[in-house]
């Protein structure tokens, strides 16, 4: 990090991408459907799933709410980290937006270093406001897991974005906006993120393990019901980050 | 480096499949000088400039921003380079002076944002949301983009499209003061007047190559200097009135009623002209006698089809 002295117009480089981070942050708590998504769907989803009966959960010995808030937590993280970012970098890039930025002293990455510390601060105010409604509605995680759980979010929030980036780089920006909604929608129903993998269906169980929506779902219960974090879970998501990063890094088309 | 230009470009050729839209393009920009790039739609104006600004990749030549290859030296060159971009760019969810600011945010030591905002008029829809603004204010706004980080060249891509009078001279003033201050200004246009008024240094493309460049003077006198204008009843007999102006001067109807007489215009043509309008009963409702104007050089350089 060189900057300050090497490019004696710009701003120090953290400067810069700590603007951009509050920038991406702002935009996507101050647009309507984007908080919908992030923080109202899986608040809702919460809250209905504990306290209506309608749906039949085997909660293997464990309270409803213990149960259900790792995964909808997991689900929030897609949310921010996937769908939403998916669908504002696909749209400022058809705008210029990613264009026009890159030409300032922030840059192409100064740019994606303030979209993904953007989704990790869009991620705080989720946990929290989720978090805090879990513990109204008596949610009691074990503390031991809960560093943990972070470790699991910062993970998760390295695949999906790199997925974000991916289809928003690739696909015209009304593609993004159906693929990356039904993609949500699909990941989670059968992607083993609020019904855990082992519940679901025939062959879906072990798709499911493989595909970074299971193994994040995975992850925030494990850690946050029993305190361990299983390394299946680690490697799966590792190498979705790894996989998917290479695959943006290379196709991503900046207009 | 007084002497080494602050744009450089060599033989720029960029294809899109087979087909070359910059096609051998030479162009030299300079410190403390205005310079004009003209042509129709499609000429390769937009493309040149994004190949300077490092958002495109030449396939052939070479382009040199103050000194530097922008493929190769973006880091270094960002912070000195301002961009308007024809399509905008701005980010749309934000309201407008919170854009600019996060846009000044990104240098060392911007430019003053209150006279910025002032002298763009700005104030008057700071708070309103980029989405919401007309065409000429997001306009204002990215050219004050453009130069808020006190950049040494500046490259605006059409910066007075779809802007009223009072706009466009607002524009003018701040981009003659960077001249003075020493930036290098490139900008594109479709306004001649704009051409005329401001650059030192006049560049006409066409299909992606350089048909003429120089000041303007250089570019009007080279052309055949007077020109002669008649307003008068449409459908006249042009051939017939050509032939007794004599002196191998044309005679054109472009728009209904009105005539363009080409050629070497002296007292004599106007005297024979009033005379032929006499013999036929005509009124003439103006005639003008002038200087050829920028737009009529650039209609004889780049024809008048549309592209
Ligand atoms: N990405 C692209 N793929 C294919 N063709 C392109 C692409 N970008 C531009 N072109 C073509 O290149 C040509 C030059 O375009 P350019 O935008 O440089 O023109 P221009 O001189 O700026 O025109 P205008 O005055 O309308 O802004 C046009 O024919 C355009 O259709
Ligand atoms: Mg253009």
């Amino acid at each position: 990090m060189t900057a300050t002295t090497t490019h004696p117009g710009a701003a120090p480089t953290w400067r810069r991408v700590l603007a951009q981070t509050s920038f991406e942050t702002r935009a996507i708590l101050r647009n309507g459907e984007q908080l919908l998504v992030t923080i109202i769907v899986p608040v809702l989803v919460l809250v209905g799933l504990t306290r209506g009966t309608f749906v039949d959960l085997d909660t293997a010995g464990e309270s409803r709410i213990d149960f259900l808030t790792p995964g909808i937590l997991a689900l929030a993280v897609m949310t921010s980290s996937f769908t939403s970012q998916a669908i504002a970098s696909s749209f400022d890039r058809r705008n210029g937006v990613l264009r026009l930025l890159s030409t300032t002293p922030l840059g192409r990455g100064g740019l994606l270093a303030g979209k993904v510390l953007g989704v990790l601060g869009v991620e705080v105010v989720q946990i929290v406001v989720i978090g805090l409604t879990a513990v109204l509605l008596g949610w009691r995680p074990d503390p031991a897991g809960l560093g943990l759980a972070l470790v699991a979010v910062v993970l998760g929030t390295g695949a999906f974005t790199s997925l974000a980036l991916l289809v928003a780089g690739t696909l015209r920006a009304e593609a993004v906006l159906a693929v990356a909604n039904l993609a949500l929608i699909v990941l989670a129903v059968a992607g083993g993120v609020i019904i855990p993998a082992s519940r679901l269906p025939g062959p879906l169980e072990h798709v499911a393990l493989l595909l970074p929506s299971g193994a994040l779902g995975e992850a925030m219960r494990e850690t946050l019901l029993h305190g361990v974090l299983p390394p299946w879970s680690v490697v799966v998501l590792v190498a979705w980050t790894a996989a998917l990063g290479w695959g943006a890094g290379r196709l991503f088309r900046w207009h | 480096m007084p002497d080494s230009p602050a744009l450089e470009i060599t033989g720029l050729v960029k294809r899109y499949g087979d087909r070359a839209v910059v096609d051998g393009l030479d162009l030299v920009a300079r410190a403390g000088q205005v310079t004009a790039v003209l042509g129709p739609n499609g000429a390769g104006k937009t493309t040149t400039v994004e190949c300077c600004e490092g958002l495109r990749t030449p396939d052939e030549g070479s382009v040199r921003v103050l000194g530097l290859d922008p493929a190769t030296s973006a880091r270094d060159l960002r912070p000195r380079v301002g961009v308007m971009l024809q399509d905008g760019g701005l980010p749309t969810g934000v309201r407008a002076l919170d854009m600019l600011a996060h846009v000044a945010r990104m240098y060392a030591s911007p430019r003053d944002l209150g006279e910025l905002t002032e002298r763009l008029g700005l104030g008057s829809f700071g708070r309103t949301t980029v989405r919401r603004l007309s065409g000429g204010q997001r306009q204002r706004l990215a050219l004050a983009a453009a130069v808020v980080g006190r950049p040494e060249i500046v490259f605006l891509d059409e910066p007075s499209a779809g802007m009223d009078p009072q706009s466009r001279r607002a524009v003018w003033d701040l981009v003659r003061e960077l001249r003075d201050e020493g930036v290098a200004v490139l900008l594109t246009t479709h306004l001649m007047d704009e051409a005329e008024d401001l650059a030192d240094h006049v560049v006409v493309v066409d299909h992606g190559r350089v048909v003429a460049q120089g000041s303007v003077g250089a570019l009007l006198a080279a052309a055949d200097d007077r020109t002669l204008q008649l307003q008068a009843s449409p459908g006249l007999d042009t051939a017939a009135l050509a032939r007794a102006l004599g002196d191998g001067l044309t005679v054109d109807e472009h728009v209904a009623g009105t005539y363009a007489v080409t050629g070497t215009v002296t007292p004599r043509t106007l005297a024979a002209l009033t005379g032929w309008l006499a013999e036929h009963d005509e009124l003439a409702t103006r005639i003008t006698v002038g200087r050829r104007t920028l737009e009529d050089v650039f209609l004889d350089l780049t024809g008048r089809d549309l592209r």
